[in-house]
């Protein structure tokens, strides 16, 4: 065997990701020692920088090993000396680090996904007007402008079971002036001129499978937006650990984190819209919607400050996620309403750093 | 030629019928020209020569009729005949075509053409009630969601956050005053003014040494205090005294005749004591015990 195909290698190199140069040498060294079971013999080549000249024999890869075991075992080392690498580096950076001292360079901030996210061009500046107009004059601002003070019925798709309905029931204490109706059967084409015409703002029906929760449509009643949401991970108040007692009729706080575009904003407007105005603060009690990585997180807790830096809360309601599926201008019309936003999974679940709320 | 009796004897009851499907107490018969759709003598469109049927198609109903002179041509075999629309129009119609046959080919077919209608009629009606739409799950994209949103509630650290948020809003003020602590808001905006203005801190000097020793005791009782106390209302009443002589002077001042200090300098001298506690953290404590032990003897 010839080692005079220097191209060849680079080539085979560029296509084989995979098997990184280091591993390669620490590879190539470990099987020296082994018997040749390997097809392809392989040399030393690069060793340190200095060596760069001879280019010289191919390097193989560990998936070109047709035997299983033995490809396993030097996958298995290749990983050990990636990671004693890893490990020898970071032992140097803390070295290097502890003898700077003071004058050590910053720390550098880990990536998480929520900093490395995609800038969306839809994101809310406090201080645009034109997002300050629309919010004014949008549905909401009734709502905002202390014209109407919410009421809310909650209803669940057909023969509603089990957890379904216990879960309503929480629901309805959590959230004031909230009523569960039966579903009858009825169309909810039909039901909404009726809760119109009794001075509802709210029409939320939770769906079902299988006994458990899945799906929420959040209609605003007068004429307002149709958001559909998926529901995930419900905990009624028995399954929660540690949790105070039954909240009270006082109403709570709302807190919205992190809804940033436009879109968000218009759902945190939504579920803002959903509590009374002016939050009883003798109760103590504040709702929670946790916007993170296109989940909503709603949490239902008491507060209660023991200094002026520290403060204890305490789970009280049901807890549940939220995803967001659809958003729709209008009430509840599937087939003709006209869609403002809609999860396209293909498009949008695409990129892991992307978000829209 | 059609031996009827010799084909049900054989396909009825001896031999293999492809139509018929068994089951424990009936059998039934699955060729679609079948008017009651059970395996019988006078049911069998295969061994009966004259034989009749209700169909539907698209909801369209016809009825087929089969004679023995057609029997040779099996592609003309069947005589298809479209009912009216009307029910009653439509019996009339089955009566008259079917006028001399027997008996019970005629009230068998009435009774399918009825059901079928009965059916058809449910079906318009069914469209136009609501209809559910089953949406089916991948299972693929639902496990990557759930992982994701496990995840996602890790990052989110939410009661961090819920806690971060509460006390935002308590500094902000949006509690009013409801809670009474607002001492540390107080004597931060206090710091600030002392780092903008440095021509005071002479007199800063100037005052420690003087009134060194009430300043430091009356604050290290409270501060040492504060952390302790489960119970906040007493805390509050001992607090809110010190605070709103200096603040806002609304309360009653019990203690008001101890302290000698004017609003300004106590508050002053309060962020000072609170300053220079980080260095020295010795207690004063007035001496109350010596008329004690008097008394015990």
């Amino acid at each position: 065997m010839d080692f005079t195909e220097v191209p060849v290698t680079s080539e085979r190199k560029s296509k084989k990701k995979k098997s990184k140069k280091a591993g390669n040498k620490r590879m190539s060294e470990a099987e020296n020692g082994e018997s040749a079971g390997v097809e392809k013999k392989k040399s030393e080549e690069k060793m340190e920088n200095g060596e760069s000249s001879a280019a010289f024999p191919p390097t193989f890869s560990v998936s070109e090993i047709k035997n299983k075991q033995r490809r396993h075992m030097m996958f298995m080392k290749l990983k050990q000396e990636k990671r004693k690498q890893k490990l020898q580096l970071r032992k140097k950076k803390k070295k290097e680090r502890a003898a700077l001292g003071d004058k050590a360079p910053p720390k550098e901030v880990p990536k998480t996904i929520e900093n490395q996210r995609v800038f969306d061009e839809t994101t809310v500046d406090l201080e645009d007007e034109e997002i300050a107009f629309d919010e004014g004059t949008d549905e909401f601002s009734a709502y905002f402008n202390r014209l109407t003070n919410p009421q809310v019925l909650i209803t669940t798709s057909d023969r509603p079971r089990g957890k379904t309905v216990r879960f309503c029931e929480q629901l309805a204490s959590v959230i004031p002036n909230a009523h569960v109706y039966y579903r009858r059967g009825l169309a909810l084409k039909k039901i909404i001129p009726q809760c119109v015409a009794r001075n509802f703002t709210y029409l939320m029906v939770i769906n079902e499978d299988r006994l458990v929760p899945n799906g929420l449509v959040l209609c605003h009643l007068p004429d307002g937006p149709t958001a559909h949401f998926k529901v995930s991970s419900v905990r009624l108040r028995k399954e929660i650990k540690r949790r105070g007692k039954d909240p009270t009729e006082h109403s709570p706080e709302v807190i919205l984190n992190n809804f940033s575009t436009r879109l968000g904003h218009t759902i945190a407007r939504l579920f803002a819209a959903l509590f009374p105005q002016d939050p009883n603060f003798v109760g103590r009690q504040v709702a929670t919607f946790h916007n993170q990585r296109d989940f909503i997180f709603f949490r239902f807790h008491r507060y209660i400050f023991k200094n002026e830096k520290k403060v204890g809360i305490q789970e009280l309601g049901p807890r549940f996620t939220l995803k967001l599926r659809s958003l729709q201008k209008g009430t509840f019309d599937s087939k003709y309403g006209e869609y403002e936003w809609v999860l396209k999974r293909h498009e949008m679940d695409a990129c892991r750093r992307k978000f829209q709320l | 030629m059609q031996h009827d009796d010799v084909i049900w004897d054989i396909i009825g009851n001896k031999q293999f019928c492809s139509f018929k499907v068994k089951t424990k107490s009936q059998n039934f018969c699955r060729n679609e020209f079948n008017i009651t759709g059970l395996c019988n003598r006078s049911s069998c469109p295969l061994s009966n020569s004259q034989y009749a049927t209700i169909r539907e198609e698209k909801g369209q109903c016809f009825l087929y009729m089969k004679v023995i002179e057609r029997a040779a041509f099996p592609a003309r075999m069947w005589e298809k005949v479209k009912l009216s629309k009307n029910y009653e129009k439509a019996l009339e119609q089955i009566d008259q075509n079917l006028i001399y046959w027997p008996r019970f080919i005629r009230h068998k077919c009435k009774q399918r053409f009825t059901k079928i209608t009965q059916y058809l009629i449910r079906m318009r009606k069914l469209v136009l009630k609501r209809q559910r739409k089953l949406v089916p799950l991948s299972r693929k994209v639902e496990s990557r969601e759930k992982r994701k949103e496990e995840k996602a509630l890790i990052a989110a650290q939410l009661d961090n956050a819920i806690e971060k948020e509460l006390l935002e809003r308590l500094k902000q003020g949006t509690y009013g005053d409801i809670y009474n602590f607002p001492v540390h808001a107080f004597d931060k905006a206090l710091e600030q003014q002392d780092h903008e203005s440095e021509s005071e801190s002479e007199e800063e000097e100037a005052e420690e040494e003087v009134e060194q020793r009430e300043f430091v005791a009356e604050d290290e009782v409270e501060e040492s205090d504060l952390s302790d106390f489960e119970d906040m209302n007493k805390l509050k009443t001992s607090s809110d005294e010190e605070e709103q002589e200096s603040s806002e002077g609304e309360e009653q001042q019990e203690e008001s005749s101890d302290e000698e200090e004017a609003g300004a300098s106590t508050s002053k001298s309060a962020a000072r004591g609170r300053k220079r506690r980080a260095f020295v953290e010795i207690e004063y404590e007035r001496e109350v015990e010596p008329v004690s032990k008097s008394r015990d003897f």
